[in-house]
């Protein structure tokens, strides 16, 4: 431990290890340390004794839950979207190689007390009982407006600027009603508020097409992807490709204490007496309370069930938006379904997440509406977690600080922070292009 | 199989390297700085293809000429047979300097390196030996110096269907370690996991410190099998391979199929010429 390294990573949270594999790629040495004995800090999957341990301080879970180790509980419930920046990073790193995924069964959105199969394209927009007869043919021009638009092809682009034209400008061209708007815009471009309205309308295009290629993807009945035993396997995965180009792996270690020098930068991370140097810290904000500030609160119940979500068609993978409005609330609400499919609970078990940004102080009754839905479960936890952003002045004082994972149903805004950071620590852009069509042309 | 049921990215994937799978090659990927460390396969085959690629993968990087797919082998089941074809990863455990990689090294690649430098880039190796009536396709991971500090991730046990612990025949302390990577193994790792305890540095016989008796006893008490290798005269090595590809169960039927390839490119274009039918 007593040597010079360029970067100290400390937490093995998703983001962290992300960061640590891309820069012991790019031939930085890497000290990777994290306080607990386990991978994945926040973002880590809990089996049943240590889910038992943090939510009820005991480690006697009910033995009719069935076996502690075929639980993967996710602390941070996402899903991935198929096409999104996650996937991208994971091809461009090859980890892919450690990874097993499987297609989420359904995407579904809460609209006037029911819970509806969101439509992503033209077709499933006329077969959809979310709209009215025409209602659905104006959806539907709308969609293949979308489908058709190419930033690059002016003549995709129906006469409209859309880096101009608010998307309720756009929506208004096509006479949507108030509800339609809602679904577009909360359950298919993923806007978790109303902002998005006033805001030029080519991120809402470019979101929805994201959407609808993601579907296309593997055909499934979501955009999404989730892997096999839980999302703790992703820092895991990330940590292997830090390891494999020559990061230094130490968990178990306490305190993690960030030495600066007389001007305030980092030099070093303390730990058990010993010090290691180093010319950079990373971090996530649970390693430098000084250095970040609380920007909100996120709500969640966790329940283990022995049936999939009613009226989801027995999916037994599945997300159902409940946008905010539906709720008289200021942010959505999400509600996750993983199963003994994607081998995160034993057979004939459902895990089943509720969560929100946190809008009061009593989560039991603010998640009520998502809970609901469910049915019976057999055991639920609720709890409440801060987020956390960084406000130091990375370079004065050479920490790179993560975000707090935000309530957000997949990880795009994951990613960027990785990507910012990245850019941040290095200088460098990572390029991202080995995308899908570059991809395919070099096979040519 | 009915070419409509799969989604049109997935077609070409199968079979291209089936009749490269007797070569036992292992193959550099020499694409991008992220990709030339990790030698890939060659072959890939399951048992139920359309069942299993409807909804199953994993992502993967587009494929080359010369290596084309993943070989991911069924989680659940540990080994994945199909034909007579077996995917089955095997995990190497011990202290550093006891010659993981050398013995890796010698069964992938033929070669010995006297002064081998701590594992840096070798995510994992592929090999594959034929053996009676089957093939079995080996994906070896090396531990990447995670185990320096015991912090390899559970990750790196799951799936696994073979275990070789390593120790140096010239070091008691390395013995003593091994014994406790084989609890962390049961502890960790798959029941039917098939476990090879090797005394390595074989070649050093007068600086030997752990006799062959008291490893072998102790490998007969926790259900090993026990050899003495020497990864710089090769002896032993291909043997200890061969012998764990031997004990593999082999019909084990799969449970929830795992390792569905994506190939990331889009559907237009996909290679006729290797798609099954």
């Amino acid at each position: 431990m007593d040597e010079e390294y360029d970067v100290i990573v400390l937490g093995t949270g998703l983001k962290e290890c992300i960061l640590s594999g891309l820069l012991s790629v790019d031939g930085l040495k890497v000290l990777h340390m994290d306080r607990n004995d386990y991978y994945g800090g926040e973002s880590s999957s809990l089996n049943l004794i240590q889910l038992w341990k943090r939510f009820k301080g005991n480690d006697k879970p009910p033995a009719s839950l069935g076996s502690s180790r075929d639980y993967n509980v996710d602390m941070i419930p996402k899903f991935m979207m198929a096409n999104g920046t996650l996937v991208r990073v994971l091809i461009h790193t090859d980890v892919t190689k450690y990874l097993y995924f499987k297609a989420v069964d359904g995407s579904y959105v809460f609209n006037k007390g029911k819970v509806h199969k969101v439509p992503a394209n033209d077709v499933e927009a006329l077969k959809s009982p979310l709209m009215g007869l025409f209602e659905k043919r104006r959806a539907r021009k709308f969609f293949i407006f979308v489908q058709d638009y190419d930033e690059n092809d002016p003549r995709t682009h129906e006469g409209m600027d859309l880096t101009r034209v608010t998307t309720r400008e756009l929506i208004a061209k096509y006479g949507l009603d108030d509800n339609t708007i809602d679904f577009i815009g909360h359950a298919i471009a993923l806007h978790r508020d109303d902002c998005y309205l006033n805001e030029p309308a080519i991120d809402t295009v470019k979101r929805m097409k994201l959407y609808s290629e993601s579907i296309a993807r593997f055909q499934g009945g979501s955009p999404y992807i989730y892997p096999l035993y839980g999302l703790g396997e992703l820092p895991q995965a990330f940590a292997r490709l830090s390891a494999v180009y020559g990061g230094t792996y130490m968990l178990n270690k306490p305190e993690c204490k960030v030495e600066f020098d007389e001007e305030g930068k980092a030099v070093g991370v303390t730990s058990e007496g010993e010090t290691a140097r180093c010319k950079k810290v990373v971090c996530d904000p649970s390693y430098l309370p000084n250095k970040v500030r609380k920007v909100g609160r996120v709500a969640r119940a966790i329940c283990i069930m022995s049936h999939p979500i009613p009226n989801t068609s027995d999916s037994h993978s599945v997300q159902v938006i409940l946008p905010q409005k539906q709720l008289g609330r200021k942010s959505d609400m999400y509600l996750f379904c993983c199963s003994y499919s994607h081998n995160v609970a034993p057979k004939g078990k459902f895990i089943a997440f509720v969560s929100t940004e946190a809008e009061t102080d009593h989560p039991e009754s603010e998640l009520k509406p998502g809970i609901d839905l469910l049915g019976p479960v057999d055991e639920i936890f609720y709890d409440i977690y801060e987020r956390f952003e960084p406000v130091n002045e990375p370079s004065l004082d050479q920490c790179f600080i993560s975000t707090s994972y935000d309530a957000t149903t997949h990880f795009e805004s994951t990613v960027m922070d990785v990507l910012n950071m990245y850019t941040m620590i290095t200088g460098k852009v990572l390029d991202l292009s080995v995308d899908l069509s570059a991809a395919s042309a070099a096979e040519e | 199989m009915s070419r409509m049921l799969l989604s049109p990215f997935v077609k070409f994937l199968f079979l291209e390297g089936v009749e490269q799978n007797q070569k036992g090659e292992v193959v550099s990927e020499k694409q991008n700085k992220y990709k030339h460390r990790f030698p890939s396969s060659s072959l890939y085959l399951l048992p139920h293809i359309s069942s299993i690629f409807l909804c199953n993968f994993s992502l993967h990087p587009p494929p080359s000429i010369s290596s084309s797919l993943s070989g991911p082998a069924d989680i659940d089941s540990m080994a994945t047979i199909g034909h007579n074809n077996l995917n089955a990863k095997l995990v190497l455990l011990g202290d550093m300097g006891a010659g993981k990689s050398s013995l890796v090294l010698r069964f992938v690649k033929g070669q010995f390196l006297e002064f081998q430098e701590s594992t840096i880039g070798a995510a994992f190796f592929s090999q594959t030996l034929a053996v009676n009536d089957a093939t079995v396709k080996f994906e070896i991971w090396d531990t990447a110096g995670q185990e320096r500090y015991h912090s390899l991730a559970p990750m790196y046990y799951r799936g696994a269907a073979a275990a070789i612990i390593v120790y140096d025949i010239t070091s008691t302390e390395s013995f003593a370690r091994a014994k406790k990577w084989v609890q962390e193994l049961q502890k960790q790792g798959n029941p039917n996991m098939v476990m090879a305890l090797a005394g390595n540095k074989a070649d050093l016989e007068d600086k030997r410190k752990v006799t062959a008796e008291e490893a072998r006893v102790y490998a007969e008490e926790n259900g090993l099998f026990f050899t003495e290798t020497s990864a710089k005269t090769a002896v032993n090595v291909n043997d200890t391979f061969y012998e764990i590809a031997k004990r593999l169960p082999r019909a084990q039927p799969a449970q929830n199929p795992a390792g569905m390839v994506l190939v990331d490119r889009p559907a237009e274009s996909s290679q006729a010429a290797s798609c099954c039918s």
